[in-house]
């Protein structure tokens, strides 16, 4: 049951599996660069990070703005994966079981 | 002293206990083949897996460690949440569809999907044990610290009701019963940590913060001290005594005097005002020579210490006010940003034979409490910068290579299935940190924090919106500790039965021996885990997290990545990669300041000034799985063609 499994979904990712791929490591460099100019203006000049913005700080925007980023990516990943899934007719996986 | 036996937290904790283990047993039934023991037979729904991540991933060192942090240095604490959850992004873009795709029920399976080479199960086994060790010592520290001020009961004894239950979890069930500990755990702490957030917010900020009106807070002593031309000290309370030679005192030089009050002996923080002196009150811990403990000169049962925190002075629109009345999201923290904080220094001090540990105030204005560097010196010492960026390395790159995190992707039925459980972790994880900010924060600021151990904040900060939210955040608390705790031993089972002794040494196992074999290991595991967690008592819970971190990063990240990536990658290149990468985060960690500092010896004469080693165990291994795939081209050179669809 469990070699069938694996080979199943091997199968089934196959033909959109190099989209998936070169879509994610793009994304992933993207979010690198934010999260590396976050590490780098905490690491050379920290007083920035207090600068105001609205009520709130860079700090806070940045930070909390990496984890949201985060999510919206997620998203974005997701439904472009699963459009391109659609398209070589490989909705097995993404429906409910 | 803090803590107090709270019948409702027993029962509720005893109630968990009972329920999980009948939880276990249930679906254990139901559990015979490897498939269904090792990844819960691949069925589990995607939305259930990804609760189930983030019950697995938010261990004592994200709820109890991190909130503790930014209690007591603000925003530094928050940079782990940022990490952390960061770390998800290499999860999902980079690893998660070709874990899955590529293994079976261990991430060894996956590593060692086109080479079927001895040299790689032998290393990603070790590498999951080394990894999950590290990571299991600081979650049973932290189960123990726990459950001992809630429940009475000696520190082992904690740790080993916490390692029984896990063991029943995993030995009944394996990974279908720790999924849906974890489900459960994950969304209660999530539901409850928000309510905690919002009963904060409509309590406001008030600079005498009296938990509701429940407690007063203390009110912190203040004097003023003339010197007389014969150099004697007349306070403007008479009833405190000043001991004969106060000037001569070794404290003296470093700003501190003691006094004298009823038989009771405080210390207390002076600054030099105009001819005299103003005295401010401190907390104390002193230890005799007979290793007594005395809490502010008395023994702990006197309940002379209490919990600290508060804002010394608040502004709203630029105009001082006592109390907030209720906030929102954004103006809780820009009250605090504008505001000014009472953040708490230590210092050692000799009393004679008695060694004291004096907590004094040290007022910081609420937008220094809000950006990095009270923690992480960055900017002013290059080591602490570089400190710091090795750091955030080791957790963005970490968690894709934790192998208990790594194993999650076998429990559902197919890539994408595995793709939209990362995105619910990441959205449920995501929620949870940003809650830590304001977790944190409002213990740093209600008069909640114990100064001596600031891993209990967050309860602490539920306790004072009354006795039930208290009982039921400290009853996730600890089943935060069993959710990860089983997901680890799970790991741990797999690298054993699954890596070692079926696939490395050729046992050729029956599907019911290899449930079996993975049921002994749970127990044996669980029980070295009891061991550890007994052994390393006292060990601060979110350290070693990090140092787990760093070592899977080093060990795993870079085989994962050059599998999926390079076409020259070859079976001896992994093997080196991982071994390589082990052997030099673990050095370099045994080499660190901390680890001296643990030895006995100053921190200064540790070989190696970083405490956080990813930013040279991470490139090393890298380079290692490089150079020794290139030189091993020829005898390997069919195997290394079949790189993943990449």
């Amino acid at each position: 049951m469990a070699e069938e499994h694996g080979a199943q979904a091997e199968h089934t990712d196959e033909k959109s599996s190099a989209y998936k791929t070169r879509l994610g490591v793009r994304m992933f460099l993207i979010y690198c660069v934010v999260y590396f100019g976050f590490v780098v203006i905490n690491s050379v000049k920290p007083t920035l990070m207090g600068a105001d913005i609205g009520g709130l700080n860079l700090a806070i925007v940045y930070g909390m703005g990496l984890i949201v980023l985060a999510l919206i990516m997620a998203m974005i990943y997701t439904n472009l994966c699963s459009k391109e899934e659609r398209k070589h007719g490989e909705t097995l996986g993404g429906r409910r079981k | 002293m803090i803590y107090q036996k709270c019948y409702l937290a027993i029962a509720l904790f005893f109630a968990l206990v009972l329920f999980v283990i009948w939880l276990s047993v249930y679906l254990g039934r139901r559990t015979k083949s490897p498939k269904g023991y090792f990844a819960a037979g691949g069925t589990i729904h995607w939305s259930v897996n990804g609760i189930a991540f983030a019950g697995d991933y938010l261990s004592a060192a994200s709820f109890l460690g991190i909130c503790g942090m930014i209690a007591v240095v603000g925003y530094d604490g928050f940079l782990y949440s940022i990490g952390f959850l960061a770390g998800w992004i290499v999860a999902l873009f980079v690893v998660a569809e070709a874990m899955k795709r590529l293994g079976k029920y261990t991430f060894t399976d996956a590593l060692d999907s086109k080479f079927q080479s001895k040299g790689i199960q032998l290393m990603a086994g070790i590498s999951t044990l080394i990894v999950s060790m590290f990571y299991l010592i600081p979650q049973m520290v932290g189960a123990g610290a726990l459950v001992t001020p809630l429940l009475g009961l000696p520190h082992w004894l904690g740790v080993v009701i916490v390692g029984g239950t896990v063991i029943v979890i995993v030995a009944t069930a394996g990974m279908a019963s720790t999924t849906y500990v974890q489900f459960l755990k994950g969304g209660l702490l999530i539901i409850f940590s928000t309510v905690l957030v919002i009963c904060l917010f409509n309590r406001g900020l008030s600079t005498s913060p009296d938990h509701g009106g429940d407690k007063p807070y203390h009110k912190f002593k203040t004097l003023e001290a003339e010197v007389a031309n014969d150099d004697t000290l007349t306070l403007s309370d008479p009833s405190y005594n000043v001991p004969a030679g106060w000037q001569d005192t070794p404290y003296f030089k470093d700003g501190f005097m003691k006094l004298e009050q009823a038989g009771i002996t405080s210390f207390w923080k002076i600054e030099k005002r105009g001819e005299g002196y103003t005295l401010e009150e401190t907390l104390t811990v002193t230890i005799r020579p007979d290793g007594e403990k005395l809490y502010n000169g008395a023994p702990k049962k006197a309940g002379r210490f209490f919990q600290v925190g508060h804002l010394k002075e608040i502004r709203i629109d630029g105009k001082p006010v006592d109390k907030t009345g209720s906030l929102g999201p954004i103006s809780f923290l820009s009250a605090i940003k504008d505001s000014t904080v009472v953040l708490w220094e230590k210092k050692v001090l000799r009393d004679g034979d008695d060694r004291v540990t004096v907590y004094y105030q040290k007022p910081t204005e609420g937008r220094r409490v809000m950006r990095p560097g009270l923690k992480f010196k960055v900017g002013r010492a290059p080591i602490e910068t570089l400190n710091f960026i090795s750091l955030m390395l080791a957790l963005f790159f970490g968690t894709a290579a934790l192998p208990h995190i790594l194993i999650r992707y076998y429990t559902v039925p197919s890539a994408a299935c595995a793709r939209k459980s990362t995105i619910v972790a990441i959205a449920a994880i995501g929620f949870f940190y940003i809650l830590t900010m304001y977790l944190g924060l409002g213990a740093m600021v209600s008069g909640v924090v114990n100064i001596t151990d600031n891993n209990m904040s967050a309860p602490l900060l539920a306790q004072s919106f009354g006795t039930t939210l208290f009982s039921i955040i400290t009853a996730i608390a600890f089943a935060t500790v069993l959710g990860t705790v089983s997901g680890l031993i799970v790991a741990s089972t797999g690298a054993v039965a699954h890596d070692f002794m079926d696939k490395l040494m050729g046992m050729k196992m029956s599907d019911k021996t290899k449930v079996v074999a993975g049921k002994v290991t749970a127990v044996v595991v669980g029980v070295v885990a009891i061991i550890l967690g007994i052994v390393f008592k006292g060990m601060n819970v979110s350290f070693l997290v990090g140092w787990a971190f760093a070592v899977a990063a080093s060990a795993n990240l870079p085989s994962i990545i050059m599998l999926l990536f390079w076409k020259k990658t070859t079976k001896r290149g992994i093997a080196a990669s991982i071994g390589v990468g082990i052997v030099s985060a673990v050095g370099l960690i045994l080499l660190s300041p901390s680890m001296y500092v643990r030895y006995g010896k100053l921190a200064s004469e540790a070989p190696f000034a970083l405490d956080n080693p990813g930013i040279i165990s991470i490139p090393l291994s890298f380079i290692t799985l490089v150079v020794v795939s290139l030189l091993t081209q020829r005898s390997t050179g069919n195997e290394s063609s079949m790189v993943a669809t990449a």
